[in-house]
């Protein structure tokens, strides 16, 4: 990648950034908190395609790192009295021990038995979450609002139930995530990611440990994962193990597909696309799963590259 | 009761349980076995077998004339629609590994919303086409769950009797070993995809009208069926139905054992373990070569 070009993909990305900034003053209440929620799950979905778009490591329990992050987060503030800040460290620390540990396991396995294997260690968790319920609350889930202390910036201090604090909370977490993941995508490390991808087995006759990279690949991912599902219940204040469940695995990968696979921008425009689909859908039948289901088939069959990956291969082959 | 009856209704619970999960597994197995590819809607067709059999259960009269009428009506209309999903999805994808995967979820999906549309929320019951008590000193056990595990032992020989008997198990075996020569040899490949995609899901199928009269059918009762096939399979070794029918016995009595003792909620998880062990061990499984 030249200078230029690398400016060129920066300048991309800030002006989409700045874009989602300065939507918060022109967008109406109802859609002023939908994006925020979408900022936080396309966040998500920045983890995610981390691993299947750069290292092409297709999971199906990235839930249990939301999840992982989530309780990280929420548990301490519930039982703790954590602070936000502290609350999002533990979080994200949650997420990338789990997610180190299950690698150390799971990357044994390739292929479609590391999908599965992902699937079933996501779904224990999800049982554990269940099972502990004396402590998690189970799905009925807690709410943080009145045991979360506000944000003091200086004298002033804001809660975190002010509609600007959560929007902007979003932002700033979608932001670093997703200048994590071009920054990533661009260095070296993210170079030999792409090979792993393209071809493992050439990668490792270059002298590249594939292990080692798929490894850090997934705990990039799944820290990114747990950081959105910790933003997630300090922004909206509740924690609840329906976010561990299959689905919720489903949905990163439904929007990285939808958005592009290995795409910097797709999982964001994958996410906002779903979230108002299943929204809009929602208004007129209650199965919505139908929506998620169709668009699935419809994208493997059809649209395989998703909206950004067309869009890369028609026209514009410079976008990362 | 004291240890060793409570022990023994234990093994008998998980004896039946694993004749039904090897029933179920083995369809997976076959599917995966032959044509590379996870069916990701296993369960849903499991569930669809349980719905369907208290479909047929509400038409006909008796309990036994409704339940005949299930075990050959519910893994028919299954395996049509199998061959659909196989015909207009999974064969223009060319039997993609990752892609099954993705659009099988979308199957999955599908079917559960369908069947939430048209069926409802609500668990219904099926009662058992024969009833009978086996009375052990210790306990009444009810004699349909052992019709259940005597009728997975026949699918069971009837699976194998296909596999080593028949042209067409011969065909299947062909593929699984390689599929290039096997094409080479006449083997027609898309018409034995098709016939093992719907195979498969009949088993499923099969194994959903069994359970109805324990269970109940209700729209989500696809997911532990798939959960405990997809432990099974990778314990057994991807691909292996010698594999596949040990595992299935293992899993499902200790699950047996350890949901009558602790809970089932626990037996689950520590199912998930013991699949982890088993790969950090044997990443091919127990019985699987290096093709995992």
């Amino acid at each position: 990648m030249s200078g230029r070009g690398a400016a060129r993909l920066l300048a991309l990305h800030l002006a989409v950034l700045a874009l989602l900034f300065l939507a918060q003053f022109a967008l109406p209440a109802y859609h002023h908190t939908n994006v925020a929620r979408i900022m936080v799950l396309a966040a998500y979905a920045v983890g995610y395609n981390i691993l299947l778009g750069y290292t092409g490591l297709m999971s199906l329990g990235h839930a249990m790192f939301f999840a992982a992050g989530m309780y990280g987060a929420g548990l301490p503030v519930y039982y703790l009295g954590f602070g936000a800040a502290s609350a999002l460290g533990a979080g994200i620390a949650a997420g990338v021990v789990l997610a180190a540990l299950f690698g150390l396991m799971a990357l044994r396995t390739s292929g479609v038995s590391f999908l599965i294997v992902s699937l079933m260690f996501a779904q224990a968790f999800y049982l554990a979450s269940l099972y502990f319920n004396e402590i998690t609350l189970g799905d009925q889930g807690f709410i943080l609002s009145d045991r979360l202390a506000p944000l003091s910036v200086g004298d002033a201090s804001v809660g975190f139930h002010e509609p600007a604090v959560k929007y902007n909370g979003a932002l700033l977490l979608f932001a670093a995530c997703l200048l994590l993941g071009l920054g990533l995508r661009l260095s070296p490390i993210g170079r030999v990611l792409i090979a792993i991808r393209e071809n493992e087995e050439r990668a490792r006759l270059l002298g590249y440990d594939s292990y080692r990279y798929k490894l850090l690949s997934l705990v990039v991912s799944g820290g990114v994962a747990a950081a959105a599902g910790a933003s997630y219940a300090l922004l909206f204040s509740y924690a609840g193990s329906t976010f561990a469940s299959i689905l919720f695995s489903i949905y990163p990968l439904l929007w990285t597909l939808l958005g592009g696979v290995g795409t910097t921008l797709g999982p964001l425009i994958g996410t906002g696309l779903m979230f108002y689909l299943v929204d809009v859908a929602s208004g007129f039948t209650s199965a919505y799963l139908l929506v998620v289901g169709v668009a699935l088939v419809v994208l493997i069959l059809w649209f395989p590259q998703g909206i950004l990956g067309t869009i890369r291969a028609r026209w514009l082959p410079w976008l990362p | 009761m004291s240890f060793g009856p409570h022990l023994f209704l234990a093994l008998l619970e998980g004896t039946v349980t694993a004749f039904v999960l090897a029933v179920t597994a083995l369809g997976l197995s076959l599917v995966f076995g032959v044509m590379r590819i996870v069916n990701v809607a296993h369960g849903e067709f499991f569930m669809l077998g349980a719905v369907l059999a208290w479909f047929c259960a509400s038409l006909v009269g008796t309990p036994i004339a409704g339940f005949l009428f299930a075990m050959i009506a519910a893994p028919a209309v299954v395996g049509a629609l199998a061959l659909a999903a196989d015909r207009l999805i999974l064969r223009r994808i060319e039997y993609h590994p990752e892609g099954t995967i993705v659009a099988t979820i979308g199957l999955l999906y599908i079917l559960q919303q369908a069947v939430l549309t048209l069926y409802g929320p609500d668990a219904r019951p099926v009662s058992p086409p024969v009833y009978f008590t086996l009375t052990f000193p210790w306990f009444g056990y009810s004699g349909y769950k052992l019709v259940v595990a005597a009728i997975s032992a026949l699918l069971l020989a009837a699976v194998w009797w296909l596999l080593t008997r028949t042209t067409l198990g011969l065909y299947m075996r062909a593929a699984q070993q390689d599929l290039e020569m096997a094409q080479a040899f006449g083997v027609p490949a898309r018409r034995v995809y098709a016939t093992v995609f719907a195979l498969g899901a009949m088993l499923a199928a099969a194994a959903g009208v069994l359970v109805v009269p324990i269970q109940q059918a209700h729209y989500l009762m696809g997911l532990d069926p798939l959960l405990l096939s997809f432990i099974v399979v990778i314990i057994g070794g991807l691909g292996s139905v010698k594999g596949t029918l040990v595992a299935a016995f293992v899993v499902g009595i200790s699950d047996g054992v350890v949901s009558v003792f602790f809970s089932p909620t626990l037996a689950k998880i520590v199912a998930t373990l013991l699949v982890a062990g088993v790969l950090v061990v044997r990443p091919g499984g127990l019985f699987g070569g290096d093709r995992a």
